[in-house]
């Protein structure tokens, strides 16, 4: 008689050390593993529910400065230091820009920089030195480390100008900078008159940078609606493009050449790719005041926008609407947006003499994951990806708390805006076919080009 | 004097050739002119008038050209006296042509040929233009990076930072040194170590801490003693055995020992014959070098010392004589030459040909055995043995069948009919296995000359006959009891043929929760249909081989009567639904009605459809519970039916439904089935990237989680778009990134260049734009 017996190869269940994983033997076998679809589905709808459940995206607040916050800067070498300037008035004398660390969250040195309101602060791409320029029509280099034993607090250079400097920023490779105001100045480091000086247009220039990656591009937004790209090396002005309203800034992708975002008065942005200005590439709405600054995430897949609505959103490049708004109840409008180096975290200034830290993903967990947590974390989000059209889904995951002055506006405004269409609408219904084209809300926007 | 007349005549006339010229080139010219001077002129040509008038015949002429010259002005140029017009080639013409004039005349020529020069472009038309041009270069530059940003979009995965720093370790001396003592508190501690002599500015270590680092560590000093000692003892031990073993006087230790001795070497030397025989060979070459030695000192000869004395002592001494002979022999053994074979057959050459104190005969053996005269024919034995249990196996394999087959056939006719089916299953697998490896021989030739073929070929005849006799039996018995049986056999793939029936719907978009429906649904029919149903219905939808012919013909006939009952059924129904108003219609939509009857001859629309209502409506209906349990208080087991009382205490019937919404709409399916709790989650309209809800389908229905996936595969299709390293700085991407060269010159130089020559290769494009 044969007797069947078990046997097993110790090889699959006996572990080499005792600090070995145990061995779990899996089968895949889909009749023992029924109902994968409903499964996923309350998995995504968990993952979804408990991602608005952590999603406490402030950090810190770091209060010191005595006025709004004007201006802010990342160090392009440490992540925890940045450093803001403030619209201080005229008649104190105070220390209108300061250097905080982040991790201490506190501020580490101080200066008084400027008499007045300090428009615009630059680090140097190296790191050892930021520049500064003000109402009272100077521009200035500062050490970073701020004096030694027994100097005194004093910059290294001093520019005097002319006119009312608004902007500065700074080359990314070289000892160059650039400023606006009257005209669009380059500068270089050593030198105490730019060394070019470019104009298009008289009106005042409110802001200028300079591409990331083609390190020879310009772009500046005036105060008569227009955004002026500028070719530093042919020291000449490029294109202009003239808008509906006025752009308060641009920011270029750091990631993509050709692209940058421009935040405008009449509520929006606008990403334009350079080379064809006539059609914005995407038209980023939700705000419902204007909007002030406009900072990309360094992995060039989003940008960060403050207005003057009391809120900061975070926008997908290729999606027309935000993904993610902040505001606190304190937070007023809001000056200056900045995403730090690391794509983690999110600061912003305002009005109310603070600047904020957040994080750029409301409910990611800070410090370290353990692997098995991260493996949750990557399946999570990828669940919430598949499911993301399911309308309990959706709608769990496009919960957000407004306060009640922005809730209201986006009402009122949806309403202004449902009543424009429905008037185009009823133009074209009652005019001869043809004679009335339907303009798309991108082309709406911009009402020239110049050469 | 003739001559002087004509002399001055021609001096005269060369003189009013003069005045004719000077006339109209004086006048306009000589407002600037002093009076003084015209004085002078005037008084000459009263002087010239004079010796002209001396001349009786030119004095006409002269008064003609007093009254031109009245009218010339210093304003204007009159013709008024030769009545003609003047014009301004007439002026420029030279009277008396010259040939230094044409060369002039040449110039004029050609500079008339040349177009004229153009105006200047207006300042902001030229910068317009600059700017085009400079923006189209521009657009240039970036359109490089396209490809780039294409790829970066795309991508599965982004790591940041893009390119991996590698991180500088700069040694601490090297940091401190640019480092000063500033504040007092610094310089007092400065001051303090240097008091003490510590290093300050290369700050690691003290002079003793680097001698004490330079010195063993204790441990090693302490293995190091340990072995050094054992070392001594060792030496010690083996010294005190050597004195003792000197000391031994036997000669027959001693010669016990060397014959050991050789006995040791020549094992030792098969050992490595065997194991490394290069390593053999160098003894070998010992040996080689001994018998040199031999011939050489000829020490073993009878020249010794001791060989004198014992060639005096051999006379009488038989042992002398003996060990005499005995180192002759081991002379001619040493001299002997050993005869090395040619490298090819090295080792069994060498083992054969060395003699039996060397190698014996057993190695050779092993050697012959491992690699023999043919290595081919070892692997035919082998091959000859596998092929035998090959052909053995068929016979073991049919072993248990035939086993199995005696046990079995006690179960009644059908079961032993399925193992003889089996069995011709085993065989026919069998032959199909022979028929492969002979693929060279046509399988289906009668021909074949391997006796194990035919046997099976036979074999197979013989099931064959014994089968249809068999079936013939089988038939012959009640049918009854082959239905009951063959109904507990199609139970088990019961549920895989109800799948059918629960697809056989009106095609919807499959949602989660339609999906889920369906499962439910499925469960539903498979548990809680009663099992004489769906024994009915198998055997109704499985016309069985076993069945006669003519019953499933008699059965078929009854289906299409059926059909042709509600076909028939079908067209009044529809005559019903649409208003008869065949008489008013035209002979063309007659015709129209024909044409497409025609064309749609084959496919019945209207039966399929009314086909499809009554299973819509079938579905629909709820369904008798049957809760009885065979065995439960009574006999059961194979063939036994629980009792009707039973089954009829038991049935739980369902309630009449509502009426269907569509009892009385022929033309109409209402399906009911919507849920709305389900319609909560299901997704209502495609999203975007899809472009047909199946794709969006497939997508939902893959899992993704771990439960359902390797490990590897989860990690593959969880993996993050954008990946980021916490703490670490992400730059702007740069073109030495994606490999591209980025400009070495830098965007300063540029621009602190002269602008003219900017604007002058500006012009060079300009051109070119303006031809375009």
């Amino acid at each position: 008689m044969k007797v069947k017996m078990l046997s097993r190869n110790p090889d699959s269940y006996v572990r080499e050390t005792k600090l070995d994983l145990q061995r779990v033997p899996r089968n895949y076998d889909p009749t023992l593993h029924p109902f994968e679809v409903p499964r996923e589905y309350v998995r995504a709808l968990n993952a979804t529910k408990l991602e608005r459940v952590f999603a406490k995206p402030f950090l810190a607040s770091l209060d010191g400065h005595r006025d709004g916050v004007s201006c802010l800067a990342k160090h392009p070498k440490s992540l925890a230091t940045v450093l803001s300037g403030a619209c201080d008035g005229e008649a104190s004398v105070t220390l209108n820009v300061r250097i905080w660390n982040l991790t201490k969250r506190k501020c580490i040195h101080m200066i008084q920089a400027h008499e007045g309101f300090v428009r615009g602060i630059c680090t140097r791409f190296c790191g050892t030195s930021f520049f500064t320029v003000g109402d009272d029509k100077t521009v200035k280099q500062w050490k970073m480390d701020g004096p030694g034993y027994g100097e005194e607090e004093e910059p290294l250079h001093t520019i005097l100008g002319k006119t009312v400097y608004t902007g500065i920023d700074h080359h990314w490779k070289e000892a160059v900078f650039a400023t606006c105001g009257q005209q669009v100045d380059i500068w270089d480091e050593q030198r105490s008159s730019p060394i070019c000086s470019m104009t298009w247009g008289f009106d005042s220039i409110s802001s200028v940078k300079f591409n990331p990656i083609e390190t020879f591009l310009l772009g500046s937004c005036a105060s008569d609606r227009n955004i002026v790209l500028y070719d530093m090396r042919q020291a000449t002005p490029l294109k202009k493009v003239i808008l509906d309203m006025r752009t308060n800034t641009i920011c270029w992708n750091p990631m993509e050449a050709f692209i940058f975002t421009a935040a405008n008065e009449d509520y929006n942005l606008y990403t334009f790719d350079m080379r064809a200005l006539d059609t914005p590439v995407m038209v980023h709405m939700d705000h419902v005041s204007a909007v002030l600054d406009v900072d990309y995430s360094p992995t060039g897949k989003d940008f960060v926008s403050a207005s003057f609505d009391k809120s900061i959103r975070i926008f997908p490049v290729d999606k027309s609407r935000s993904r993610e708004v902040y505001h606190t109840k304190r937070m007023q409008h809001v000056i200056c947006v900045k995403w730090t180096s690391d794509s983690k975290y999110i600061m912003c200034g305002s009005d109310e003499m603070n600047i904020r830290l957040w994080k750029a993903n409301a409910s990611e967990k800070l410090g370290v994951l353990t692997s098995r947590e991260k493996a949750a974390t990557d399946y999570n989000q990828r669940l919430k990806e598949k499911f993301q059209h399911h309308p309990h889904i959706k709608r769990i995951s496009r919960h957000r708390h407004l306060p009640k002055s922005i809730y209201s506006q986006i009402q009122e405004q949806r309403v202004m805006k449902e009543a424009r269409r429905r008037k185009e609408l009823n133009r074209i219904k009652h005019s001869k076919p043809g004679s009335v084209q339907r303009v798309s809300e991108k082309k709406k926007r911009v009402v020239a080009v110049v050469k | 004097m003739s001559s002087s007349r004509a002399a001055e005549s021609s001096l005269l006339a060369l003189n009013q050739q003069e005045e004719l010229e000077d006339l109209p080139r004086e006048y306009p010219l000589s407002t600037s002119e002093d009076e003084g001077d015209s004085d002078g002129e005037r008084k000459h040509q009263k002087l010239l008038e004079a010796i002209s008038s001396l001349d009786g015949k030119n004095r006409r002429k002269l008064a003609e050209r007093s009254e031109a010259s009245l009218k010339v002005s210093e304003f204007n140029v009159s013709s008024e006296g030769s009545g003609e017009k003047l014009v301004l080639s007439d002026l420029l013409e030279p009277v008396k042509t010259s040939s230094s004039l044409a060369a002039v005349k040449k110039q004029l020529n050609r500079v008339k040929s040349k177009k004229t020069v153009e105006l200047p472009l207006h300042r902001e038309e030229i910068e317009r233009i600059h700017r085009e041009v400079a923006f189209n270069k521009t657009s240039q530059v970036l359109s490089k990076w396209d490809p780039v940003v294409q790829k970066n979009r795309q991508a599965e995965q982004l790591v940041f930072p893009l390119s991996k720093q590698q991180s500088v370790f700069a040694p601490i001396e090297h940091v401190v040194s640019g480092w000063k003592a500033r504040t007092p508190l610094e310089q007092e501690i400065f001051n303090l170590l240097h008091k003490n002599k510590q290093p300050v500015t290369d700050p690691l270590l003290t002079p003793m801490e680097k001698a004490s680092l330079k010195a063993m560590s204790l441990e090693e000093v302490k293995m190091r003693r340990a072995e050094l000692q054992r070392a001594r003892a060792l030496q010690s031990y083996y010294e005190a055995r050597a004195r003792r073993e000197k000391k031994i006087k036997s000669k027959k230790y001693h010669k016990l020992l060397k014959k050991g001795k050789a006995k040791q070497a020549l094992k030792e030397f098969e050992k490595l014959r065997k194991v490394n025989p290069a390593a053999a060979l160098e003894e070998l070459e010992k040996l080689e070098k001994a018998r040199m030695m031999e011939r050489m000192s000829l020490k073993h000869q009878n020249s010794g010392k001791w060989a004198k004395s014992k060639a005096i002592m051999a006379k009488y001494d038989l042992e002398a004589r003996q060990a005499m002979q005995e180192q002759l022999a081991r002379n001619k053994e040493l001299m002997q030459k050993i005869q090395v074979a040619s490298e090819s057959a090295e080792e069994e050459g060498v083992a054969e040909e060395e003699g039996e104190p060397f190698v014996p005969d057993v190695v050779n053996e092993v050697q012959v055995k491992a690699s023999g005269p043919n290595p081919w024919m070892f692997r035919n034995h082998s091959s000859d043995t596998k092929e035998a249990e090959v052909q053995g196996d068929p016979e073991e394999l049919a072993e248990p069948a035939a086993q199995e087959a005696p046990e079995s056939e006690e179960e009644g006719p059908v079961v032993a009919e399925e193992i003889l089916l089996k069995e011709f299953e085993e065989r026919r697998s069998l032959r199909q296995k022979s028929g492969l490896k002979q693929i060279a021989k046509p399988v289906g030739s009668q021909e074949t000359k391997d006796p194990s073929s035919q046997g099976v070929l036979s074999e197979l005849r013989a099931l064959s006959q014994k089968l249809n006799r068999e079936n013939h039996q089988s038939r012959k018995q009640e049918l009854s009891s082959t239905r009951t049986v063959l109904a507990v056999q199609r139970e088990e793939p019961a549920g895989e043929e109800e799948e059918p029936l629960l697809l056989q719907r009106p095609e919807r978009a499959r949602t989660l929760d339609e999906l889920e429906e369906l499962g439910k649904e499925g469960c539903f029919q498979n548990k809680e249909l009663p099992r004489a149903a769906v024994e009915g219905q198998q055997w109704e939808r499985n016309p069985s081989n076993h069945l006669g012919v003519p019953k499933e013909k008699k059965r078929k006939e009854q289906m299409i009567d059926l059909q042709n009952l509600l076909t028939t059924k079908s067209p009044s129904v529809k005559s019903l639904a649409v208003p008869t108003t065949e008489e008013l219609e035209d002979e063309e939509e007659r015709d129209q009605r024909q044409m497409i009857k025609e064309a749609f001859a084959g496919d019945d629309v209207i039966r399929d459809f009314l086909k499809e209502k009554r299973e819509a409506v079938e579905a629909s209906k709820p369904k008798d519970v049957d809760l009885t349990l065979p065995g439960w208080g009574e006999w059961g087991g194979v063939g036994l039916k629980p009792s009707a009382k039973k089954r009829r205490r038991f049935l739980i019937k369902a309630p009449e439904g509502p009426p269907r919404k569509d009892e009385n709409l022929p033309n109409v399916i209402l399906s009911e089935k919507r849920n709305i709790h389900a319609a909560a989650h299901q997704v209502r309209m495609l999203p975007y990237p899809f472009t047909h809800h199946q794709q969006f389908e497939r997508t939902i229905q893959t899992p993704i989680g771990s439960t359902w996936n390797t490990q590897r595969a989860f990690q593959k299709l969880t993996m993050p778009k954008v990946v980021t390293k916490p703490g670490h700085i992400i730059k702007p991407i740069k073109a030495e990134d994606v490999g591209y060269r980025s400009s070495s010159r830098s965007d300063l130089s540029v621009v602190q260049r002269n602008p003219k020559r900017l604007s002058i290769r500006h012009k060079k494009q300009l051109k070119k734009n303006s031809v375009d």
